[in-house]
């Protein structure tokens, strides 16, 4: 896949990595030092959206772990991004309460308006699109977020016309 | 005007979804206009459970509950009610209250008349990041009466006197975990609250921390007191920003208080928390794999023995319960088990939180006392089926429970009941599903979501939900052979019994409670290729009735030019052009176009 080579040509921001390697050493004060890996990695999803790999070579560095149980770990958890998101993050809700009234319609019809599965990114970089299990707004169902927004009782059609509203505010 | 009014706007999740937090700088604005603020004051609180009618805001004295508020209802409400001091009634949902230990100031008798709010006691009442709020309302006295009144073995004896049985879901008697752990020699000790909730639809105890997070902190002091622990772990989803926020507000308050920390209330006792956050992984929910997940790494099980309350987390002995068992002990200590034991079936003690959500009237976050039928909770708590449909089954246990026909309603709501109808209790999801709800596909939902996070590690779990996913993927696409039941049947009952961990050894239950409980909609798509719910698409048609005008706006979505007809006269669908995807469907405005 091309974002995977995107990951890979990207160089660390020298500012980012410093306060990263900052949060770093504080962990290191701990008794068990290795058991933040995770916590490490979220900060570093934070600073940078994602995980590029050259920022968890420096963590490997910067905490004495080999590369490879990092990836291990990366890989394990979803909540890690392994690749730059889009602009706007849809997230599905695929709770159960939210599939009982229809989120496997509004799925079908995010894939095909966007041309995308789940986990990847537009060719445009507009949206990404990824699944949540269960966003809390059961009352709402079937719901998607858009980045913090929550949008409810959607339909196929509320569907488009809400990803046109996006569309159409980007170009401008 | 002499009364002064509290102002309560509810800032759970589900709220602020649909729109909470404008609502305050609106009232604000108003009480400003009306010179009222020194005479009203706005509180923030935790999740009430009337999800659906959200935002909610409260008033008090009187506790009138405001339900769908809008900004533009504010300078109603505040011109009305505060002024005049007439409750504005087109927008307060009833008017019955309760009062008593446990429902001081709850309204709407039909919602909350069933219901027993023990662990959610404080949640919609107090202002979760005010530390007071909880003091004022008993917090902390169990800790303080447990530290100072009671010996550690006194505590645990409590614990167990009381009946309480793990709310994660298996049910263990938490009073024996503790005691597992007490009788440990080896220290340091750690004490984690299981805050992972995992379960697709579930959010009991997102809403519990958000609402009420000192009550956690409380009961995690008193475990660490009674089994001689001086470091706590929250280990919580990053998914739950805001319940974040607050179990860290809580535990910095609480250090501040001299609650947490050297010494706690003057006594020899130290204890103190930290918070360690999941990264989504279902699996994290089960014991060993949240300790894994804790020392940095993958979120993979380990065979038990040894338990974790013997060899857990950094190798040492680890008490771990789950959100809700923790909030039941402040209650138990407080209380006495003794009276906790009267309330539930004789098995099973205490209450239940379950988040009620699915194809029912009033969705959101209950408490009810064990014992409850299935039938109290859809009908009385919950409302019934909206839309005059009718009822199909209830899911109960998420991905590792199962689907109760009509014929369980009347079961009591207590861990082994459920089990003897072939569901669980599990974390407390619970899923009212309807005539439109297909009993395969959801079978294959549930799969699709325990296949999905199975950790890999063995192979009935990895290789064999695997296969079970296959099958009930081609028996939903029109696609099923004669034996598959029995093929699935087999799979699921090897895998019951020989994966490694809960997840792998409930993933079948969906599966096999719904063959159990529904086997003629199996046998309807295998062998008649037929869907009753018409939710398979593969083994629906669509066809044009005569009630088709000839707007012509289905011919125009078809994506595949299926549609044929001229104008203002009846269309046709070509059936062998026909995707299925249901455009036309969707957007006919005449109800013209039908599922068959």
């Amino acid at each position: 896949m091309a974002t995977t080579q995107a990951n890979d040509a990207v160089a660390p921001d020298e500012q980012k990595l410093a306060q990263l390697k900052e949060f770093i050493a504080q962990t290191r004060q701990d008794e068990h030092p290795d058991s933040f890996l995770i916590a490490v990695l979220h900060r570093a999803q934070e600073l940078y959206g994602y995980l590029p790999v050259p920022v968890m070579d420096e963590v490997a560095e910067a905490m004495g772990i080999p590369t490879a149980h990092i990836w291990g770990v990366a890989t394990f958890y979803h909540y890690f991004n392994l690749t730059p998101p889009g602009q706007h993050v849809i997230s599905i809700c695929l709770g159960t309460a939210c599939y009982v009234r229809g989120a496997g319609q509004i799925l079908q019809t995010l894939k095909d308006e966007l041309k995308i599965d789940v986990g990847q990114v537009t060719e445009d970089g507009l949206f990404s699109l990824q699944p949540a299990r269960c966003l809390g707004a059961c009352g709402l169902a079937p719901v998607v977020m858009i980045d913090d927004k929550i949008h409810g009782d959607l339909t196929p059609k509320k569907m488009v016309q809400i990803l046109n509203q996006y569309r159409k505010q980007a170009k401008k | 005007m002499a009364t002064t009014y509290g102002i309560i706007v509810c800032d759970g999740t589900p709220c602020i979804n649909s729109g909470a937090r404008t609502l305050t700088s609106a009232l604000q604005e108003q009480l400003d206009k009306h010179g009222l603020h020194d005479k009203a004051a706005i509180h923030l609180s935790g999740c009430l459970g009337m999800c659906d009618k959200g935002p909610i805001v409260v008033v008090n004295p009187g506790y009138t509950i405001y339900g769908h508020v809008t900004e533009a209802d504010i300078p109603e409400i505040i011109e009305e009610h505060l002024v005049h001091g007439r409750p504005v009634a087109r927008l307060a949902i009833q008017e019955d209250h309760l009062y008593n230990r446990f429902f001081r100031v709850f309204g709407d008798a039909k919602f909350f008349g069933k219901q027993m709010r023990i662990t959610l006691r404080n949640c919609g009442i107090i202002d979760p990041e005010n530390i007071d709020d909880y003091l004022s309302l008993r917090g902390y006295e169990a800790l303080a009466k447990a530290v100072t009144d009671l010996t550690p073995a006194q505590v645990v004896a409590e614990v167990e006197t009381s009946g309480l049985r793990g709310r994660g879901g298996a049910g263990f008697p938490t009073g024996l975990k503790w005691k597992f752990a007490a009788a440990q020699k080896a220290t340091p000790k750690h004490v984690i609250c299981n805050a992972d909730e995992g379960d697709p639809g579930a959010f009991m105890d997102r809403s519990a921390i958000e609402g009420d997070p000192h009550t956690v902190v409380e009961g995690m002091a008193i475990g660490g007191y009674a089994v001689g622990a001086s470091k706590g772990i929250v280990y919580i989803r990053a998914e739950y920003p805001l319940a974040i926020k607050r179990i860290t507000k809580a535990i910095k308050d609480a250090r501040a208080h001299g609650l947490l920390g050297d010494n706690i209330l003057g006594s020899d006792f130290s204890f103190d928390i930290e918070i360690r956050l999941g990264a989504g992984a279902f699996v994290c929910g089960e014991e060993t794999a949240l300790i894994h997940s804790i020392e940095g790494a993958r979120g993979m099980p380990r065979p038990r023995p040894p338990y974790p309350s013997v060899k857990g987390l950094f190798g040492q002995p680890t008490l771990i319960n789950n959100v809700e068992t923790w909030a039941n002990i402040p209650v138990i200590i407080l209380d006495g088990a003794n009276w906790f034991r009267t309330v539930g079936t004789e098995t099973s003690k205490g209450t239940k939180v379950f988040a009620l959500a699915g194809k029912v009237v009033n969705t959101g976050l209950i408490e009810v006392p064990m014992g409850t039928t299935l039938r109290e909770i859809v009908y009385d708590v919950g409302g019934g089926i909206p839309d005059g449909k009718k009822f199909k089954a209830v899911q109960t246990g998420g991905p590792s429970g199962g689907c109760l026909p009509e014929e369980y309603l009347d079961t009591p709501i207590d861990y082994d009941s459920l089990a003897r109808a072939g569901s669980i209790m599990g974390s407390g999801g619970m899923i009212v599903i309807d005539e439109d709800s297909c009993m395969v596909d959801i079978a294959k939902f549930f799969l699709e979501f325990t296949q999905n996070e199975s950790c890999g590690k063995c192979t009935p779990c990895r290789e064999g939900t695997k296969r079970m996913l296959e099958i009930l993927t081609r028996i939903t696409e029109g696609k099923g052979q004669a034996g598959d039941i029995e093929k699935l049947e087999r799979l699921g009952d090897t895998i019951r019994k020989a994966s490694l961990c809960g997840l792998g050894q409930s993933a079948p239950n969906p599966v096999l409670s719904t063959i159990k409980n529904f086997r003629a909609e199996y046998e309807e798509h295998i062998h008649e290729k037929r869907c009753r719910a018409r939710a398979c698409t593969n083994l629906v048609t669509y066809q044009i009735t005569e009630k088709c005008v000839g707007c012509g706006a289905c011919r125009r979505v078809c994506p595949v030019g299926a549609i044929t007809g001229a104008a203002k006269k009846p269309h046709v669908i070509d059936q062998d052009k026909c995707v299925k995807c249901g455009m036309c469907f969707n957007t006919c405005k005449f109800d013209a176009i039908v599922k068959v």
